[in-house]
């Protein structure tokens, strides 16, 4: 990684400049140094936005925005998933949508004169993602 | 050569939450000649899993991409956060064979391949690039002279600029020619490309509202009499959190947020009921009594 740690990308960050403890620039630095447990336990990692204004903006051309997505990877292989994202898998997995789109809401969408919503295949969305080693993970901590 | 057809993603958002949004973007394209098919089955585009799951998303954004082939059309969507994970997986399945046969072999247990054949955009995109500004100018009945806008993009429209790159993420027009289309001003503002703070919601609501004030301000000193969005969560963000805002920040706005294709549809002389206005938490009944009497505009 070519950071040299000139801080462009926690000055633009617009999570950065409300929070105390959000600085992309010390993630990006403990990433460098190998600080493993420190950065994948850290709780400021999941307030990042994605929002990729520091990846647009790096002058060393650091995919940040990314590589925090690959940080938490990390952390949600090792078991430590938020609460939001375990809701949303599980429920494209029953649904294919990301939310529990309630029966009402689906029924207005005739009375508004919008067509259908198109179902999710479920039973396809599981065999394409069978083998992938993060759904495995979420069955274990529901059980 | 203009393409006229696209297969309509409508991703998770917009049917959950924002059905104004896709009721005035439905009856904006069938005014302007773009016709929709819909998708035959659905996955989420696989964007809120990424950050738990790079090969999740992965694999249900290729999903998609192999459903709209077979159909063999090119998707429109109403989210930028759709659109952005389209594009970007389609590029990235396109330039890697490795990660494409990786990808491929997942689809294939469920009878499906990647091949690369149709690309994914956004309505914003669409009405650029497609329909182009001079036909929406010609759709233009009632012109919306005098009314001032604020414009918000939100960030996957943007950004990574690698990916999506039909905008320029630090002075998008994109928007911008596209209100003034419609005959209404679209003001210039402070921090006009900031985030919305939507995506920070659940994790820190805190944060989250205080993004959406910053703009919210910034909006209102320039005197907005209207915010217009092109993302179904950065308009749950403004909409459904002004009046909290206010109160938890002792600020009045009185902004209305409306859905581009609303505006849009307005100019094109559709009625505001027909355009899902009530379906909108902020009173924007001030504008529309501007826009509608007796069919001008009074600044």
């Amino acid at each position: 990684m070519r950071c040299f740690q000139c801080g462009t990308c926690t000055s633009d960050c617009p999570i950065a400049r409300f929070s105390d403890t959000y600085r992309p620039r010390q993630i990006i630095r403990m990433a460098q140094l190998g600080l493993r447990d420190r950065v994948l336990n850290s709780d400021t990692l999941w307030l990042c936005a994605a929002c990729f204004t520091c990846t647009d903006r790096c002058p060393q051309d650091v995919e940040v925005a990314s590589v925090i997505r690959v940080l938490r990877n990390l952390a949600a292989e090792k078991g430590c998933i938020p609460q939001v994202f375990r809701e949303e898998a599980s429920s494209i997995l029953e649904t294919g949508y990301a939310y529990r789109i309630p029966d009402l809401r689906i029924k207005k969408r005739e009375t508004l004169g919008l067509p259908p919503l198109p179902k999710g295949n479920v039973e396809s969305i599981k065999k394409s993602l069978r083998g992938v080693s993060f759904l495995k993970h979420l069955e274990k901590k529901e059980n | 050569m203009t393409k006229n057809k696209y297969l309509m993603f409508l991703g998770c958002a917009v049917p959950y939450r924002v059905s104004a949004y896709e009721i005035s973007a439905r009856k904006v394209l069938k005014g302007l000649g773009v016709e929709l098919a819909e998708m035959p089955e659905f996955n989420c585009c696989g964007l809120p899993i990424d950050p738990v799951s790079h090969e999740t998303m992965l694999i249900l954004a290729a999903r998609n991409l192999a459903l709209a082939e077979r159909a063999g059309l090119d998707i429109i969507t109403l989210c930028p956060g759709c659109a952005g994970t389209l594009k970007k997986v389609n590029k990235m399945l396109k330039e890697d064979k490795h990660l494409c046969k990786e990808i491929n072999e997942h689809l294939q247990e469920a009878g499906l391949e990647f091949k690369g054949t149709v690309d994914a955009k956004h309505i914003l995109q669409v009405l650029r690039e497609d329909v182009g500004v001079k036909r929406i100018k010609e759709a233009v009945v009632k012109p919306l002279t005098g009314l001032k806008v604020a414009e918000h993009n939100g960030c996957h429209i943007l950004r990574p600029k690698e990916f999506i790159g039909f905008d320029d993420p630090e002075d998008p027009q994109t928007l911008k020619m596209l209100i003034e289309a419609t005959g209404a001003t679209c003001l210039d503002y402070m921090d006009e490309t900031e985030c919305c703070g939507a995506p920070s919601v659940g994790v820190n609501d805190k944060i989250a509202l205080q993004l959406a004030r910053d703009k919210l301000n910034n909006m209102k000193k320039v005197g907005a009499q209207a915010m217009i969005t092109i993302c179904a969560f950065c308009h749950i963000m403004y909409d459904t959190n002004e009046l909290r805002i206010e109160r938890m920040f002792n600020e009045t706005y009185g902004i209305p947020v409306l859905h581009y294709p609303q505006l849009l549809g307005l100019a094109m002389g559709i009625k505001p009921e027909e355009l899902a206005f009530n379906e909108l938490r902020v009173d924007a009944s001030k504008i529309l009594k501007q826009v509608c009497e007796e069919g001008k505009v009074y600044a």
